[in-house]
């Protein structure tokens, strides 16, 4: 294959990637390291440097859309960033001098439980009581914002702040380690714990992915470990294809696209697992 | 659209919030033509892509200091174009948190510097272990 060739199929596949991540409502990461090292059978420190790449160029090009709209709590986001960028550092590093194929299982374990935890529904929490959060309190992190899908200014309290923080360091560990963007940690937190509205959830996710992203990134570049040769098509392409699938398709809702997507989860999972095993 | 929860300080910060979201658009925008850039310049001028299947696998390291960038710059060499256009983007979120910091100051809301102050500590901690790793 020449190498014009490859970094086109390289963008193509990102294109892919983005656009099925944006559908489904997942970020590129746990997409785009498995078909870059799998797929092309890159270096999986290569794969996860491109990955947190693509993350920022996601999160800084999403950005204006979900502030605008005032569903991003910059408040919650930067505080919980504490947790994640701390853990994204301790993550990186350990990435380091870690033997890949633990990273293979990890990664395998990861897809595993992301793609279990898509099968089971979200209980509407909107009629819930919020229990009284001190610290939440105290840094005024409870938000309001427009709802326009039901026309309704939606008021919201925070709660649980500090068992989140102690996710959000398991979160960026994760994402400073498998190159992923940690939704799958990130939205229970917030939307479980701490009783974000959903929207809010994403939209905060939005922010702190691209600082995770930019931490770990910001480890790997330094190493050395980011192939710009990769980590450029790879960036691009995930921008192009998230955008893309957000604006010509929007979220699909249907029940069996999602299951299809579920077992490639866990066929992806399957696969990294093997190769972890493997060696 | 009211908003019951906050108050004028927090609105100074929403504003400021408002206008970095368009800058990191514009910032992704720039970096990823830049990234293309520097991906033609590679392929198409230099004919230096010979060598990239031999680079997929390696664990060589890429350029990746701004030094290295600048003088890659002043030979056009394709591939310091391509790590250029991708500062560009890592830079991104650090001047968001930045920026952030500095708007939290003007609204007077002390707490909120300093957990900023942190954020952007680790991200610069983040730049600077790595470095010496490598």
């Amino acid at each position: 294959m020449t190498p014009g060739l490859f970094i086109l199929i390289t963008f193509l596949s990102s294109v892919v990637a983005g656009g099925l991540g944006s559908l489904l409502g997942v970020g590129g990461g746990i997409i785009v390291v498995p078909v870059l090292t799998l797929g092309f059978g890159i270096d999986i420190k290569h794969a996860i440097g491109a990955s947190l790449v693509s993350i920022i160029a996601t999160s800084s090009g999403a950005a204006a859309g979900y502030v605008k709209e005032r569903m991003t709590n910059l408040r919650v986001g930067m505080l919980l960033e504490i947790g994640t960028a701390a853990g994204a550092i301790a993550g990186a590093y350990a990435a380091a001098f870690i033997n890949p194929k633990y990273l293979f299982l990890l990664f395998g374990v990861m897809l595993g439980y992301s793609g279990l935890s898509m099968l089971k529904k979200r209980r509407d929490r909107s009629g819930d009581v919020v229990p009284n959060d001190a610290l939440a309190d105290k840094l005024r992190l409870h938000g309001s914002f427009y709802d326009r899908s039901v026309s309704q200014q939606i008021d919201y309290r925070v709660t649980n702040v500090k068992p989140a923080l102690a996710i959000m360091v398991v979160a960026g560990a994760a994402s400073g380690l498998l190159g992923i963007g940690s939704g799958i940690l990130k939205v229970p937190a917030m939307d479980l714990a701490m009783r974000l509205p959903i929207k809010v959830s994403t939209a905060t996710s939005n922010f702190m992915i691209g600082v995770t992203g930019a931490t770990g990134a910001a480890m790997y570049f330094a190493r050395g470990d980011i192939n710009p040769f990769i980590a450029g098509p790879v960036a691009a392409g995930v921008l192009i294809g998230a955008v893309a699938g957000s604006k010509i398709l929007g979220k699909l809702k249907d029940n069996r696209i999602r299951v299809g997507f579920v077992v490639l989860l866990l066929w992806g999972s399957a696969q990294m697992l093997w190769k972890g095993v493997r060696g | 659209m009211s908003d019951p929860v906050h108050n004028a300080a927090d609105e100074k910060v929403f504003a400021v919030e408002e206008s970095i979201s368009t800058l990191l658009r514009v910032g992704v925008t720039i970096s990823l033509i830049i990234v293309v850039i520097g991906l033609a310049l590679t392929f198409f001028r230099d004919g230096q892509g010979g060598d990239l299947p031999s680079r997929i696998g390696e664990t060589a390291v890429f350029p990746h200091t701004p030094r290295d960038v600048w003088t890659g710059l002043l030979r056009s060499d394709g591939q310091s174009v391509v790590v250029l256009g991708l500062m560009v983007l890592l830079a991104t979120p650090f001047m968001r948190v930045a920026i952030s910091a500095i708007a939290f100051v003007r609204a007077k809301d002390w707490a909120f510097v300093w957990i900023t102050l942190i954020v952007l500590t680790l991200l610069a901690t983040s730049l600077f272990i790595g470095a010496e790793h490598g």
